[in-house]
């Protein structure tokens, strides 16, 4: 792995150590080491099956590791059980692919799910809070609609309001703009940069996005076989002289044509 | 294939039947364990129970109603050859609550209800929504399989009591009103004969299918590949698995509770 900065501006919200995690016989991370600083945002790149969603879901703590380290705000994270994992878990919003918004509700009550289901707030703080961070993702009005009526972009901005209502420290996106066109990718990818600086969040984001997400990163790690293969500032990793990334770049190869090069 | 190739297999084969068991068990008693730990929500019993119940009530009432017309038909042939017409309330009511009732009640909801939820949460688990309620820190099992099986063991008896009660009248249209056997005996017969046992017998058969149905049906579906076909898959394995344990279990139930 090639680390092209050590040294970067604030603390590490997530601290990646070396994080193994085999799947029968694929050994999808093999030694995974990253720093996500805080109030950045960090973009995982890579060819399919390089391990980019499951080391999301490391992090969000869906999936545990067989060994290595993850450090949330100073804590490592990959030992707790219980109530600590609850803890760490309200610190972090998480937007997924597809959105998994729940049909059966209105955008409105999807949104106020979090709050309703995990905080004592009275309803009318609630449907002031609804209100308020729909209208910062620019779904004023769709409230009552439901998913199934909204367009994908829609719906990934509703899934975002849905992430955001609690208030976390870090937002986890996965691939936010798949199934989207260029215009409202580029809508979604201003949204991600304006909702970080709106909200002062530690963002990380798996995209397959390439180049465009890099306009909207600070900073990106490319993953390879597992491995971080570069990480630094999108100037630096842009700058790297290294075959395989600009290879990934030029043609977004598959994860077995990358291997073809690498072997 | 050498012969020590053949024993891995099985071996691997046993070891990972052995494993599935241990999931599936354990599946149950952790939505057991989160149906008595708070926090408490009767919001969403009460939906399933409208869900599983409520809307299979129809189809109950229906199914019982030709249930006890075959059986008034079939009961007042056999009996009036021998002229024992007057025991046909009670034989119609003896095979329906200790057997036919519950067992015909739970391959209904099976049907109706448990491909519905396991096809509801397949969906579920295909589009990250049981993922996503995992990182909002809910428990899955607890906000979506405990009521359901919770709500499994409240609607069963309840739904076969309903069944029980219109098939007696089927089996008495057909049988006394249709056919001429005498209509006094048919109830009375019923009031003797039938013992707080029996009724009991079918109420626990009930109970017993309702849990093994929703065990069944949430495990499918919960647990359901994340592919197109997963769910379609996930929804025939839970009825197909559901119906066999039914008659599985109403055997082992019936030599126990006889």
């Amino acid at each position: 792995m090639s680390e092209l900065q050590t040294n970067h501006d604030g603390a590490n919200a997530i601290k990646v150590r070396d994080l193994r995690r085999r799947f029968d016989h694929q050994q999808v991370l093999d030694g995974v080491t990253l720093d996500m600083p805080a109030g950045q945002i960090t973009t995982i790149v890579g060819p399919s099956g390089s391990g980019k969603t499951v080391l999301l879901k490391h992090l969000n703590l869906l999936l545990r590791p067989d060994s290595g380290q993850i450090v949330i705000d100073n804590v490592d994270v990959t030992k707790l059980r219980g109530t600590a994992v609850d803890a760490v878990r309200e610190k972090i919003g998480m937007l997924f692919q597809a959105g998994a918004l729940f049909d059966s509700l209105s955008v409105f009550d999807n949104v106020a799910f979090p709050l309703v289901e995990k905080t004592n707030l009275p309803r009318t703080e609630i449907e002031q809070r609804v209100l308020e961070t729909l209208r910062s993702v620019g779904l004023d009005g769709m409230e009552h609609k439901y998913p199934s009526e909204l367009s994908g972009g829609m719906q990934k901005r509703a899934a975002l309001a849905r992430a955001l209502v609690r208030r976390p420290k870090i937002l986890m996106l996965d691939e936010p703009t798949t199934g989207l066109d260029p215009s409202r990718t580029r809508a979604i990818h201003e949204l991600i940069r304006h909702t970080q600086e709106n909200f002062q969040l530690t963002v990380v984001m798996v995209s397959h996005d390439v180049p465009a997400v890099f306009e909207v990163s600070d900073r990106v790690a490319f993953l390879h076989r597992g491995k971080t293969h570069l990480n630094g500032t999108v100037a630096e990793v842009m700058a790297a002289d290294d075959e395989i990334f600009k290879h990934f770049l030029a043609g977004k190869a598959s994860g077995a044509e990358n291997e073809a090069l690498a072997g | 294939m050498s012969i020590v190739e053949m024993i891995e297999r099985l071996g691997a084969l046993v070891l990972d039947g052995i494993a599935r068991l241990g999931t599936f068990s354990l599946f149950l008693i952790s939505a057991l364990f989160y149906a008595i730990m708070p926090p408490y929500k009767p919001r969403l019993l009460i939906r399933q129970i409208s869900s599983i119940g409520a809307e299979s009530l129809f189809l109950i009432v229906l199914i019982a109603t030709f249930t006890g017309m075959v059986l008034g038909l079939q009961g007042y042939n056999a009996l009036h050859r021998f002229g024992s017409d007057t025991a046909l309330g009670t034989v119609v009511a003896l095979i329906l609550v200790r057997e036919l009732g519950p067992v015909l009640a739970a391959l209904m909801i099976a049907a109706r209800a448990g491909s519905a939820m396991a096809a509801e949460l397949g969906s579920m688990q295909a589009t990250e929504q049981i993922d996503a309620l995992t990182v909002m820190a809910i428990n899955p099992i607890q906000y979506l399989v405990s009521p359901r099986v919770l709500a499994g063991v409240i609607s069963f008896p309840l739904l076969t009591s309903i069944f029980d009660v219109i098939a007696i009248w089927g089996g008495y249209l057909v049988g006394v009103k249709l056919l001429g056997a005498p209509s006094g005996p048919y109830f009375n017969g019923i009031a003797t004969n039938l013992s707080g046992h029996d009724i009991m017998t079918g109420l626990y058969k009930a109970l017993v299918f309702g849990v093994v149905v929703m065990w069944v049906c949430c495990y499918k579906g919960y647990n359901a590949e994340r592919m197109a076909t997963g769910v379609s898959r996930a929804t025939t394995q839970a009825v197909v698995l559901s119906s066999v344990l039914i008659l599985a279990w109403d055997y082992f139930l019936t030599s126990i509770l006889l």
